[in-house]
């Protein structure tokens, strides 16, 4: 296999890595407020991933890190073209990250509220706008023959888009509802459940309407296949959260998004950003490559280091594979203002 | 101001914010992670408590520190997209590499040590933040790696049909002599600026509770321990600086002529410490000079020849061709802005030095179970870890100033480097949002380092980790 070939694989793994991880503590932070009534029950959802969400966050970077040093062309006119849109995710990213470090620092009702807005802010909006950045990829934008992004802002705001940020929205949140389901106890853990079955049956619709439109638009066979195993992995994690094995349905819906991811790569290779421009040049893996001998190098690391990452990551969350409840969370008095 | 100058200012301001963190993280982690190693050892209880109260004082730290990175990672698409298409196939190895090895280690050790009081074994739970530490150090090789080969481009060819810089060896560029200089001297400001920060925090707490016997001992463990690091991290600055100075003199030696303001090439060059005038060539006065130290600085010995900005200006020119035209510089040559490298290199110097000396002041204040009574001494405390934080600031700038026009030495002007589809609006949005998020953490994140320091240091009943007997106590820490 060419060794372009091999990274574009290496750069879906990561995405499929970072949407299915951290895919779930998004939806645990836009839960928050819907299945935490209290302080007490916000403070089990956040330490639900506490231990893990910085890990989980990691999987962008590389991600980034990774494009930049394979194909250094997408990474120059993806990032440059969709600037306001990574503006965006970037702040909210900001405002969430410190959010979790220091809403526990103060006992006082003012400053957890506002870093719970924070955190369901912070959230949302990589939530929807990771969705509407893939799928105008996956679409299209204007590139013109210098392998510049041709386009403005409102070229990323089209229906297709739309669709897909609402997809991936809407899956993060079932998908976060079932890690709660999994990973505490008490009514929170009923609470996720029956939120979970809810929220999945629309991002099962969402998710095929999005996948159907992608097919027909861009996709190929292998697409199709991993497609349609997507939404089989979705409906049966929603049928065993119905059934209470909140194990399968995790897995459920972490297969689904994966799956899909993967689709959504195999519908774009060899391109990794068509244009839609008549007299424009679309991005493949050759010509926004790096060349052999970097590729090389990079695979070598890669091959070595990443079994060490999957092994001490999953090693983590056996450590802290004990649900949490409220009465883990330590009793303090929380202060009117502050 | 159009798109490159605004580009310009930002990558300062977030870098040199970024950067703010850094060393703590860097100085902290090891700190901290030494003085649990001492509670593991010693069983004494005082070092459990410095582990707990600086372990605190880190993750707010270290938590801007990791958000103000995830900007850092993107923007070079963002901003510098020309740049980008340019070196990716250098400099990107070194960006994967550093998440790759690095970050995936910080944050997921970082995430046991947290939360794994009561889950890990206390030799396993040390070994965590040791982790947390060793990958700073990987996360600031490849980063610093990257950053030399922009000082000193090396293992690499141009290739005209792609118009690109290619890599053709990727040890060169991971042991480029530049960055072999770089990485000590930057670890080693930060261990100093870690050990001012522990020597200010504790200082401040041993005068405040010095009624209370217990907390009044631990605080004076924690200025001594601090104090001892801010001192070896003091010669190690000097020393790896001075190997550094050889170096630029050496790869960049228009960067030593501007950091000295010497016009004119000269044997025995002397080192200015202060100067008046507007240092433009045609006539400033030196107040206080070292004669020949910069010859020294420079190249090793007291009469060896610095090269002045005049002769290296008409020397750039021929070799590199034209102007880059930006009206940014003095016109018409490869000169930095003098008055800037300059005084920050003064700076960096000076105030770091300086943090040093008062550590060697506080040890000899606090000698055989001393302490001064006079409330000054805990106010000058507060003062002191802001000297590192602005050496190192000022390093940077000295080192990322000296090297213009260039954003590659001899390559790549910074003006070529930025995004030319990105316009001056977009810029300016990105720059005056990052500015007031970042305004707003600074005041958020003082006001809760103060709440915690005024805290003092927390009571410990050491915990076991727990064989599943007693899964239902409360969780050791929680957010
Ligand atoms: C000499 C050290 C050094 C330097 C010059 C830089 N950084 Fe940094 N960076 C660190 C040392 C560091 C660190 C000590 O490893 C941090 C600080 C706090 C932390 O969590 O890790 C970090 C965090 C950090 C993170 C977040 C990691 C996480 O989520 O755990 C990213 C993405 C970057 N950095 C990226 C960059 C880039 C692209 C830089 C160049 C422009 C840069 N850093 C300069
Ligand atoms: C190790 C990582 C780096 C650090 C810590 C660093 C630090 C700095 C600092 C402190 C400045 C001075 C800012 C000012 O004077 O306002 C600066 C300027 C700059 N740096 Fe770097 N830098 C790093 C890597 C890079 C990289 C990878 C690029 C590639 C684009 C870059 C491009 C620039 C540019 C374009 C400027 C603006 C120059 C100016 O305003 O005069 N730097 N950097
Ligand atoms: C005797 C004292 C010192 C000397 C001789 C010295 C020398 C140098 C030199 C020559 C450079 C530029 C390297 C280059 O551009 O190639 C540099 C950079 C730098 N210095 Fe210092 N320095 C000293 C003290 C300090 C102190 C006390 C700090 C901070 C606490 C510090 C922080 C930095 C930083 C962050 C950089 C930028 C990174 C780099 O290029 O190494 N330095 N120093």
């Amino acid at each position: 296999m060419e060794l372009t070939t091999v990274w574009f694989i290496l750069i879906a793994v990561l995405w499929i890595g970072y949407f299915t991880l951290e895919g779930f503590d998004f939806g645990v932070g836009m839960l928050l407020p819907i299945l935490g009534r209290d302080d007490r029950e916000r403070r089990v959802l956040i330490n639900t991933i506490g231990p893990v969400w910085d890990g989980n966050e990691v999987w962008l970077l590389v991600a980034g890190g990774a494009t930049f040093a394979a194909f250094p062309n997408w990474y120059a006119t993806m990032f440059s073209g969709f600037y306001l849109p990574l503006l965006l995710i970037l702040v909210a990213l900001i405002v969430r990250g410190v959010a979790f470090e220091y809403r526990a620092k103060r006992a006082h009702e003012e400053w957890r509220r506002g870093w719970d807005i924070a955190i369901v802010v912070g959230s949302f909006v990589p939530s929807l706008l990771w969705g509407v950045a893939f799928a105008n990829i996956l679409r299209g934008v204007p590139i013109d023959a210098d392998l510049e992004y041709a386009g403005g802002f409102w070229n990323l705001l089209n229906p297709y888009a739309l669709l897909g940020g609402v997809t991936t929205l809407l899956l993060f949140l079932t998908h976060g509802a079932m890690y709660v389901g999994l990973k505490t106890d008490g009514p929170i853990r009923l609470r996720a459940r029956r939120l979970a079955v809810q929220v999945g049956v629309a991002a099962a619709v969402a998710a095929v309407a999005f996948l159907t439109w992608t097919q027909i638009h861009t996709g190929n066979g292998g697409s199709a296949v991993l497609f349609v195993l997507a939404a089989l992995a979705l409906v049966g994690g929603l049928l065993a959260c119905s059934q209470v094995r909140e194990g399968w349905a995790f897995i459920g819906t972490f297969v689904a998004i994966a799956l899909a991811v993967a689709g959504l790569f195999v519908a774009l290779f060899p391109d990794v950003m068509p244009t839609t421009l008549a007299d424009g040049a679309s991005l493949t893996t050759t010509n926004a490559s790096s060349t052999h001998y970097t590729l090389t190098v990079m695979t070598v690391v890669a091959l070595v280091v990443t079994p060490f990452v999957l092994a001490y990551q999953a090693w983590t969350y056996w450590v802290f594979r004990q649900r949490i409840a409220i009465h883990h969370i330590p009793e303090e008095e929380l202060a009117a203002a502050g | 101001m159009d798109a490159l100058d605004l580009a310009r200012w930002q990558f300062g301001i977030v870098t040199v914010y970024h950067f703010l963190f850094v060393p703590i993280t860097i100085g902290l982690s090891a700190i901290v992670a030494g003085y649990e190693t001492a509670w593991v050892r010693s069983k004494n209880p005082q070092w459990l408590r410095l582990t707990k109260f600086f372990g605190k004082l880190f993750l707010i730290n270290f938590a801007i520190g990791v958000v103000t990175g995830i900007v850092q990672e993107f923007q070079f698409g963002m901003n510098w997209s020309s740049y980008s298409r340019f070196v990716g196939d250098i400099f990107g190895a070194p960006l994967a590499v550093e998440g790759l090895l690095a970050f995936f280690l910080e944050s997921t050790f970082l995430g046991l040590w947290i939360f794994g009081w009561e889950r890990l074994s206390p030799v396993l739970h040390n070994a965590c933040i040791w982790i947390v530490h060793i990958g700073t150090l990987l996360s600031a090789y490849f980063i610093l790696a990257a950053n030399s080969w922009m000082q000193h481009p090396v293992g690499y060819s141009y290739n005209q049909a792609t118009g690109r810089a290619e890599l053709h060896d990727f040890f060169a560029v991971l042991f480029n002599k530049v960055q072999l200089a770089t990485f000590p001297h930057v670890i080693m400001a930060a261990y100093l600026t870690g050990g001012a920060f522990v020597v200010s925090v504790a200082f401040w707490g041993m005068l405040r509770d010095r009624e209370r016997g217990d907390d009044h001992q631990t605080f004076r463990h924690g200025v001594r321990s601090g104090a001892g690091v801010l001192l070896i991290a003091g010669l190690g600055v000097a020393f790896t600086g001075d190997i550094s100075g050889k170096i630029m003199t050496d790869v960049q030696p228009m960067k030593m002529a501007a950091a000295e303001a010497l016009y004119d090439t000269k044997s025995c060059a002397p080192f200015s410490v202060l100067t008046v005038g507007n240092l433009n060539g045609s006539k400033h006065t030196d107040i206080i000079q070292i004669p020949c130290l910069l010859s020294f600085l420079g190249t090793g010995h007291f009469h060896g020849t610095i090269q002045g900005i005049n002769q290296l200006r008409a020397e750039y020119q021929a070799k590199y061709g034209q102007d880059p035209g930006r009206p940014y510089y003095s016109p018409g040559d490869y000169t930095p802005i003098i008055p800037v490298t300059y005084w920050t290199f003064r700076l960096m110097i000076g105030l770091g030095l300086l943090s040093a000396a008062a550590a060697i002041l506080i040890l000899y204040v606090t000698r055989r179970g001393r302490a001064p009574t006079n409330r000054w001494w805990a106010r000058l405390a507060i003062l002191l870890p802001l000297l590192p934080v602005a050496a190192n600031s000022f390093g940077w700038v000295f080192t990322e100033m000296g090297r213009q026009p260039w954003v590659v030495f001899g390559l790549m002007t910074t003006a070529n480097g930025v995004s030319p589809t990105v316009g001056a609006g977009l810029v300016a949005t990105s720059l005056i949002t990052y500015t007031l998020v970042y305004a707003v953490l600074a005041v958020i994140e003082v006001g809760l380092m103060i709440k915690t320091i005024r805290q003092g240091l927390p009571d410990v009943t050491p915990t076991e980790p727990s064989d599943g007997g007693d899964a239902d106590r409360p969780m050791a820490f929680a957010y």
